[in-house]
């Protein structure tokens, strides 16, 4: 404690620069916007005044700064202080301004020396002891701020693993206040802290369920390796008790592995959803299945300062609607949009914002209200005219948007009379990387990824039939009943199974097995 | 000059075959009417004046001859009632042209075959709905008959054409006409696919009273007559009245009430013609066809078309429907290749997707 007697002795009854000027950051939706904090520490009746469109959050931050650096030892001054937020136009919310303020009147006063820090930010909360507490969405903040030219960043002890997954930045992990005091008056020295990345991308096997615990129902799998290969979104129809869940939880285990920058994008959103806990990177694709009675807020985001969704928290993972027709038919029509743009935008009186959502759709339902029609050893007590009500809960639009309708039937697969091993997940993976390694080799010139994406130009572009395909396809639409709209699909789904069986054009087996997974084209369906 | 001869220098005098029948039983044989003296020709009281002084006129070998290699050097070929590849249908019906004129050729399985008639001015839906019935009989076999003439004539033909099937052209002018002209490269491409038939000489135009005479041909070649469209006063449904004189099933196909391009064919099937929604409609209604398109299945499922795997299948699902599951661990095959050879098998008739992803064979 002698350093800051010290400290206190030399400046006491004087002013430092008497101005001084700190860099911070608050966050909209997922982008950060720089903020200077303009402290003015001058002789007057001694105020404290914050300007510049702070919220609650930050006008309260006055109390806990001023007794933060009181409780840390230093000289609180007594003199007219006043903080500016620049740009004032912004509004700005969040308790991580709370260390600039302080850091901008310790400078002021000349506590701490008079430094360039043009290229240096501080971000984080205040604890009345000085100590400086953990923040919500901490990557975005160092994402954007390295973005905008920040070279050091400052920023609490507990957040030091989430920021320095971020390259090219350093980043000071600070304890306390007077920790922050010594470090910037180079009485000591903090290491940039370094998290060696290919560490947390190993050990990937346990992170999901395996598709080998699923006995038989090939076809289902099938059709998920399928959907995993070209993105397409699917519905699983099925009686209860088929499998339909246990699948779907396995899909995740079978996507290609997350790439870096994804796992940035995904770690950023739940940053600032507040839910990152002890992984302070997400390596593993999201599998988000959220209960029937969401309400549509909730499922895309909102709140007065919207937060991201369900929809964006799904973001690069796995969207799980169990019990399809059990949703209120709002919430469901409120996917549509991000379902097809790939992000979410909310409006508010002052702003807009912008969450990223592109995930994978899966969803199940039952094929009645009693749940046993098509079943082979029950019987579907539903009345024509009920299963089409129920059948009609599920818009058409919402339809439009899923390339895969499979029917799961429950079949015991000790009728089977086999004990052979299923396959695992991660051949399945292998087959999946490399059909998506083609799509992304083949699409380079687009701006998409996966054949699910395809638009109905592309279309014409990439799944050209030959005569013979061409024909299947007519035989089929007269001779099925395939209704109009599942023309496009059943092109990309051949697309995808063309990818997976590594060739070049569209094949009839292709084209013939893609037709398979329409079900809900079928006349017995509509 | 045998009989044979002498019946094509009667044709080719243009002398319609009503006449050339009462001549042969005027005279006996046509071997006596071509040696009948000029005066027996002009006593006799059924034909007119004109038709006596041609007969004496060009009763002469040479011109017989000269006609002969007219025929040959247009590339048609003559075949009369006496011949044996005479069409076995038109031989049945009332008043059967004794000659006719064929460019293309008549194969054995033209006999299965249905006629598609219409109005020249047509709408979009009738040419549609021609296209669509053309194409899906052509591709089951069926050999399509029809008049050339515009609108749902051409369309009839060019459906048979698109499905790869057999039409037949009935004319109403000479053989080395091509009317309408603008139908010249489908007169092409039916030669080379069916035929172009006509009963009418060399030379004759295609004058309006032809036609009706044409549509008893077309009509006595096929096993049914389907009428598009068809406005009330149409040549259409004269080519119905015949079907139904000559036995033959008449199908119709309804349009708009209001629409007067539909009054005809509405009207037939207020009259008893058997409305036609699909193909389905007719071949039921036929019993050659019903048949054929069994045997057609039969053979299939007999396996003579099946590939290897498809065997497989069948043999799987013969007793009881199962699941594609199932399907794949009894068969061994890969569930990939299940479902494809399954949609196949769907698409030949075959089996038949039950609810739940279960399959059976169709029963027929």
């Amino acid at each position: 404690m002698k350093y800051i007697e010290d400290i206190n002795v030399k400046t006491k009854g004087r002013l430092g620069v008497m101005l001084s000027k700190v860099k911070t950051c608050v966050l909209h939706g997922l982008n950060g916007y720089i903020v200077e904090v303009e402290t003015d520490v001058s002789r007057g009746m001694p105020t404290f005044s914050i300007v510049g469109l702070p919220d609650t959050s930050i006008r309260e931050a006055k109390e806990r700064v001023r007794t933060a650096i009181k409780n840390s030892g230093f000289e609180f001054p007594l003199s007219r202080i006043t903080i500016n937020l620049a740009p004032a136009s912004l509004k700005k919310e969040g308790s991580q301004l709370d260390l600039s303020i302080a850091v901008g009147i310790l400078l002021a006063t000349g506590i701490i020396r008079d430094r360039d820090l043009s290229k240096v930010s501080f971000i984080g909360e205040l604890s009345l002891d000085g100590n400086i507490n953990k923040i919500a969405g901490a990557l975005p903040l160092v994402i954007s701020l390295k973005d905008k030219g920040i070279e050091k960043i400052i920023v609490p002890y507990e957040n030091k693993d989430e920021c320095s997954v971020v390259e090219n930045i350093d980043v000071i992990p600070v304890r306390n206040l007077y920790e922050l005091v010594m470090y910037l008056n180079d009485e000591i020295d903090i290491e940039p802290w370094k998290t060696d990345l290919s560490s947390l991308f190993k050990n990937d096997d346990e992170l999901y369920a395996d598709f080998s615990d699923i006995k038989g129902q090939e076809s289902l799998k099938r059709a998920m390796e399928v959907a995993a290969a070209g993105g397409h979104n699917i519905l699983l129809i099925g009686p209860p008790g088929s499998g339909k869940t246990m699948i779907a939880r396995r899909l995740p285990s079978i996507l290609p592995e997350l790439t870096f920058d994804e796992s940035l994008e995904i770690t950023k959103i739940y940053s600032v959803a507040g839910l990152l806990k002890d992984n302070f990177l997400i390596t593993k694709r999201p599998f988000r299945a959220p209960h029937h009675t969401i309400s549509g807020a909730s499922l895309v985001g909102g709140g007065r300062i919207p937060k991201p969704g369900e929809v964006s928290l799904a973001h690069h993972g796995v969207l799980f609607l169990d019990e399809l027709p059990e949703f209120q038919k709002n919430v469901l029509e409120v996917l549509r949009q991000p379902m097809e743009d790939g992000y979410v935008t909310i409006s508010r009186v002052n702003a807009s914002f912008t969450y990223p959502a592109k995930f994978m759709f899966v969803a199940s339902m039952n094929p009645c209200p009693c749940g046993y029609y098509g079943d082979p050893t029950h019987e579907c007590t539903c009345s024509e005219r009920e299963i089409n009500r129920y059948l009609g809960k599920i818009s058409g639009p919402l339809l439009d948007r899923i390339d895969i309708h499979i029917e799961v039937t429950p079949i015991d697969y000790k009728d089977l009379g086999s004990n052979t091993m299923s396959e695992t997940s991660e051949s399945i993976r292998k087959r999946v990387n490399e059909a998506r390694k083609i799509q992304i080799d083949r699409y380079y010139k687009e701006k998409i990824f996966c054949n699910a994406q395809l638009t109905s130009k592309d279309i014409n572009k990439y799944c050209k039939l030959d005569k013979e395909c061409v024909k299947l396809m007519e035989e089929a639409f007269n001779n099925l009943g395939l209704s109009a709209r599942a023309y496009s699909k059943i092109l990309k789904l051949a697309r995808t199974i063309a990818d997976l069986d590594k060739k070049e054009s569209i094949q009839i087996q292709h084209l013939a097995e893609a037709i398979q997974y329409r079900s809900l084209d079928r006349k017995f369906w509509r | 000059m045998n009989s044979r001869d002498i019946l094509i220098w009667l044709n080719s005098l243009n002398i319609n075959s009503n006449t050339i029948e009462k001549l042969e039983e005027y005279f006996g044989s046509f071997y006596s009417l071509w040696e009948a003296s000029t005066d027996v020709i002009n006593n006799i009281n059924f034909i007119s004046e004109y038709f006596k002084s041609v007969l004496v006129k060009y009763k002469d070998i040479h011109y017989y001859e000269d006609y002969i290699n007219r025929v040959q050097k247009s590339r048609a070929k003559i075949i009369t009632i006496f011949d044996d590849d005479y069409p076995k249908h038109l031989k049945s019906i009332y008043n059967p042209p004794k000659v006719i004129y064929i460019k293309g050729s008549l194969e054995s399985k033209d006999e299965v075959s249905i006629a598609i008639v219409g109005a020249r001015k047509a709408t979009a839906y009738g040419k549609w709905a021609a296209e669509k019935f053309a194409k899906e009989l052509a591709s089951l076999g069926i050999t399509i008959v029809s008049g050339l003439a515009y609108g749902i004539d051409t369309k009839a033909h060019e459906g048979a054409l698109i499905a790869e099937g057999r039409t037949i052209a009935v004319l109403g002018n000479g053989i080395d006409l091509i009317y309408p002209k603008t139908n010249k490269a489908l007169f092409e491409k039916i030669q080379n696919n069916g035929a172009i038939i006509t009963e009418y000489p060399l030379g004759v135009q295609p004058l309006p009273y032809n036609f009706p005479m044409r549509n008893r041909i077309i009509s006595g070649l096929s096993l049914g007559v389907l009428v598009v469209e068809a406005s009330k006063k149409s040549g259409s449904l004269i080519t119905a009245q015949m079907a139904l004189e000559q036995g033959r099933e008449v199908f119709a196909i309804p349009g708009n009430i209001n629409s007067v391009y539909s009054k005809g064919t509405n009207l037939l099937i207020k009259d008893g013609a058997k409305l036609v929604m699909d193909i389905n409609d007719i071949i039921e209604e036929i019993t050659l066809l019903k048949n054929r398109i069994k045997t057609k299945r039969i053979k299939e499922v007999s396996h003579l078309n099946l590939g290897k795997d498809e065997i497989k299948i069948v043999e799987c699902i013969k007793e009881y429907p199962k699941h594609c599951d199932e399907i794949s661990f009894q068969t061994g095959l890969g569930i990939k290749e299940v479902n494809s050879i399954l949609t196949i098998l769907e698409l030949k008739g075959i089996v038949r997707q039950l609810p739940g992803k279960t399959f059976q064979l169709t029963d027929f």
